[in-house]
């Protein structure tokens, strides 16, 4: 693809990628709390506070349940509103993202994906971010700190979507994307910021009977965030669920707009297909494993074996006809879960994926593969081996276990 | 700095001011917190901002599809409030700096005890650690009256509520209130000031005092709530004067941390045998009832000395400062 | 819930109030009600500001005080705060 936007590379770790696009993204209000591995984005975008090189307002709360309040607040006060956090920050602002999601305000969040107590755990996995599918957020999942930037800067077009107007979480593997150096090509400002461009406010109703922009303004007054009981509330929740849906295909035309702009793209927004056209069987997996599967399924190839990889990049809204198209020629799919669903029987993603299929007119076996938790490594050398197995599988058409772990000690 | 003006608010003017808490709201009869909201937005100066926490006055004001603010208004949660205030302060600041917005918009924070004293104290700490501009007003009427008149942080000792009923070995509430503003004035804070409505004049230039601030401001209005209370809905502006008399609470500001005894309370303090026993505040209150119960004699006994001791605790304050 | 409640594309997003409360009536609620014997009334204005409910309304332009019985609860705060008791609690006479 061919791009006439100047750009430059630039050595950066993922954190940095994230604080580098939302000091790009013309922010108006930063409301965060630090906790590792997330704490890089708040001391660089500190940084850029306390050098001038910013003209946002920068709220260092008490907490990240403080830290969601005020970005719903100041996003209802009509300003661009972003923030930070990871596992048990993200758990703590559980009540708000609901919040958030309901009171339709855009704020865009990275989340430095990582394990959540108990035993306290600093390293990656999925557990935090997985635990509030449900939150009405949008949540997409970066394979490395390029794609971390190239998010950031999307997922604020993304959000502010007139006909989305919801939250949303850019989640990035903890340490092995948080903290691990790459080098980033990254848009010049004034690109970047018309990319992203002004926040635009949808009209509403007030109670006043006039058509006013969507937030706190004393010229006209509104009233936001109200109980809503029997006879309302289910209708609240049900425009949700509409502004998901319009999600999908915003997601694709803005991700659509950038790799023109760019030269970058990752599949279309919603799911990034690797080798899949021919494939026997197929692997899903959500975030930085993405990059190692890649090569393992080169390699794999190479054996004379047809593997593909579907990488999940957007996990909210689920893109269920892009997986049951992606997945529809396979006779098996093994899902990799980097996070449990205690007593569900396998992990998030395998649920999803699981359910998207059950409407396919044939059916692949599909199988789960838990992996990672706490940030434990899982190499290539493990990985090949367990694609080995899937051959196996997909030739006896036979599945022994449903749920596996990949590196666990009996 | 915290201005001295003392404001001329005439019971004419504030008649005639335009509510900003609208009638149609769902508060109980004889609701205290209504009353005191519906008073202090008269004293707001301009453009104002209110977030709520959750609680009575947020439920009983933004039924779905009503609301009865006149003023642009947001409740998120509980325990957010002051954080809430933090980030419309902080989206004020911005819109100013960016050229957006000209005129100056004074940002108040509501809760109630519990979003106060209880599961929004640590929001409210860190909003004033941080200096946003804006008023907290917590309206106390000394319970989780909402979910039903549970004990909150600010219930005083030997009030039955339900989670502290009075029983055959438990007379109501063990433990005192939580000083509440003593505990903001530990923040260094510009101006904390108790309050209630019926020293109108008086609470409505607190409010004014409080919005003139640079920075955040707290103010503690002290609300009866005739269903929590069990107290006759009539008499709820009549137990906010007994309070007052009995010096269960008395009335001060705190300016820069120098206390102030307010007219009511000082002239308590200029003629001590004006000074009522609590009783005459705590009788004909239903949470009370079994106090009056010889056996729980102690109780009463309990209450009186620690409303003397807090009331010679504040003296020494207001004449140290004097 | 009611026919004439809304369906979930004809209402603004995130709950933003499209009424106010002055539309909806609480005058109901009531048992007892404020009768006033105007002779007695000095429009001290105490009525006004201690109502919880808003209803008690001075009309500078008429020079006296209003009681919007269609929002009043029936608390009696203002009879029991009238300096000159001006303000009695009746129940209100039933129509035949």
């Amino acid at each position: 693809m061919k791009t006439d936007a100047k750009q430059q590379i630039m050595a950066m770790n993922g954190d940095e990628a994230v604080a580098y696009a939302v000091k790009q993204s013309n922010v108006d209000v930063v409301a965060a709390y630090p906790i590792t591995p997330q704490t890089i984005i708040v001391e660089k975008f500190s940084e850029y506070v306390a050098n001038g090189e910013v003209p946002t307002q920068f709220v260092c709360t008490e907490s990240e349940h403080s830290a969601m309040a005020a970005s719903i607040a100041a996003s209802a006060t009509g300003v661009r509103a972003f923030t930070a956090t990871a596992s048990a920050g993200l758990a703590l602002m559980h009540e708000m993202l609901f919040v958030a999601s309901g009171c339709r305000v855009p704020v865009v969040m990275a989340v430095a994906n990582r394990a959540l107590s108990a035993p306290l755990n600093i390293h990656g996995d999925h557990s935090d971010a997985m635990a509030e599918r449900d939150s009405g957020w949008i949540q997409i999942f970066v394979e490395n700190a390029q794609e971390a930037y190239d998010s950031i800067i999307q997922a604020f077009r993304i959000a502010e979507s007139k006909n989305v107007s919801l939250p949303i979480l850019v989640g990035l593997d903890g340490f092995t994307l948080s903290h691990t150096l790459e080098n980033v090509t990254t848009l010049v400002d004034d690109v970047a910021k018309e990319f992203v461009g002004e926040r635009e406010l949808p009209l509403v109703q007030t109670h006043e009977g006039k058509s006013a922009p969507f937030k706190l303004d004393p010229k006209n007054p509104m009233t936001m965030g109200p109980i809503a009981l029997q006879n309302y509330y289910f209708e609240f929740k049900r425009q949700q669920e509409e502004g998901m849906k319009n999600a999908l295909s915003v997601i694709e035309k803005v991700h659509a707009e950038y790799a023109e702009l760019t030269g970058r793209s990752y599949g279309n927004g919603l799911i990034e297909k690797y080798q899949l056209d021919d494939a026997e069987f197929a692997v899903v997996c959500v975030g930085s494993t993405a990059g190692t599967l890649k090569t393992v399924v080169d390699e794999i190839r190479a054996e004379g074996i047809k593997v593909g990889l579907l990488k999940l990049r957007t996990f909210r809204p689920f893109p269920v006809q892009e997986i049951q198209k992606a997945l529809a020629e396979v006779s098996l799919v093994a899902v990799f879960d980097k996070s449990m669903s205690f007593g569900g029987n396998g992990g998030a993603v395998f649920h999803e994926v699981r359910h998207a299929l059950y409407d396919n007119a044939a059916h692949p076996l599909i199988v789960d593969y838990v992996y990672g938790l706490g940030g434990r490594d899982t190499n290539p050398k493990e990985f090949k081996k367990i694609f080995h197995e899937l051959h196996q599988i997909a030739r006896s058409k036979r599945v022994e276990k449903l749920v596996s772990y990949i590196g666990l000690r009996e | 700095m915290a201005t001295t003006q003392e404001w001329k608010f005439t019971a004419k003017e504030i008649a005639e001011k335009p509510d900003l808490f609208l009638p149609g709201h769902r508060a109980c009869a004889g609701c205290g917190p209504a009353n005191a909201l519906r008073m202090i937005m008269k004293a707001t100066r301009g453009p104002t901002i209110v977030t709520e926490a959750t609680g009575c006055m947020e439920v009983v004001s933004s039924i779905y599809p009503y609301t009865s603010w006149a003023v642009p208004w947001l409740h998120t949660a509980f325990e957010t409030s002051a954080a809430n205030a933090s980030g419309i302060d902080a989206a004020l600041r911005i819109l100013k700096q960016k050229g957006k917005l000209q005129e100056h918009v004074d940002v108040i924070a509501i809760a109630g005890d519990g979003g106060t004293f209880d599961i929004g104290l640590q929001a409210l700490s860190g909003a004033v650690e941080r200096g946003h501009d804006f008023l907290f007003v917590l309206y106390d009427n000394e319970g989780y009256m909402n979910t039903g008149i549970q004990r909150s942080g600010g219930t005083p000792m030997g009030a039955a509520t339900t989670t502290t009923p009075a029983g055959s070995v438990m007379p109501g509430k063990l433990q005192h209130k939580k000083p509440i503003a003593d505990i903001m004035v530990a923040h260094n804070m510009e101006y904390v000031a108790s309050a209630t409505p019926y020293y109108w004049k008086d609470m409505l230039q607190k409010v004014r005092k409080g919005l003139e601030v640079e920075g955040p401001a707290f103010l503690h209005v002290f609300a009866p709530c005739p269903r929590g209370w069990r107290s006759e809905s009539a008499k709820s502006i009549e137990y906010e004067k007994l309070a007052v008399e009995s010096c269960v609470f008395p009335l001060y500001e705190v300016v820069n941390g120098q206390y102030t005894l307010s007219t009511p309370s000082k002239l308590i303090s200029l003629a001590p045998q004006k000074k009522r026993p609590v009783t005459d505040y705590l009788k004909g209150q239903g949470r009370y009832r079994h106090l009056f119960n010889p056996k729980n004699k102690y109780v009463l006994d309990e209450i009186q000395r620690w409303t003397d001791e807090r009331w010679t605790i504040l003296l020494k304050k207001a004449e140290q400062n004097a | 819930m009611s026919s004439k409640d809304k369906g979930w594309k004809e209402i603004a997003p995130a709950g933003v109030t499209p009424k106010s409360s002055v539309g909806f009536m609480t005058g109901d609620w009531k048992t007892y009600m404020p009768v006033r014997d105007l002779e007695k009334c000095t429009t001290c204005m105490m009525c006004v500001l201690y109502c919880p409910e808003g209803c008690i309304r001075w009309r500078p332009e008429m020079g006296k005080i209003e009681i919007d019985l269609s929002f009043c609860k029936g608390c009696g705060i203002c009879a029991n705060e009238c300096p000159t008791k001006a303000i009695t609690m009746k129940l209100p006479e039933k129509e035949e």
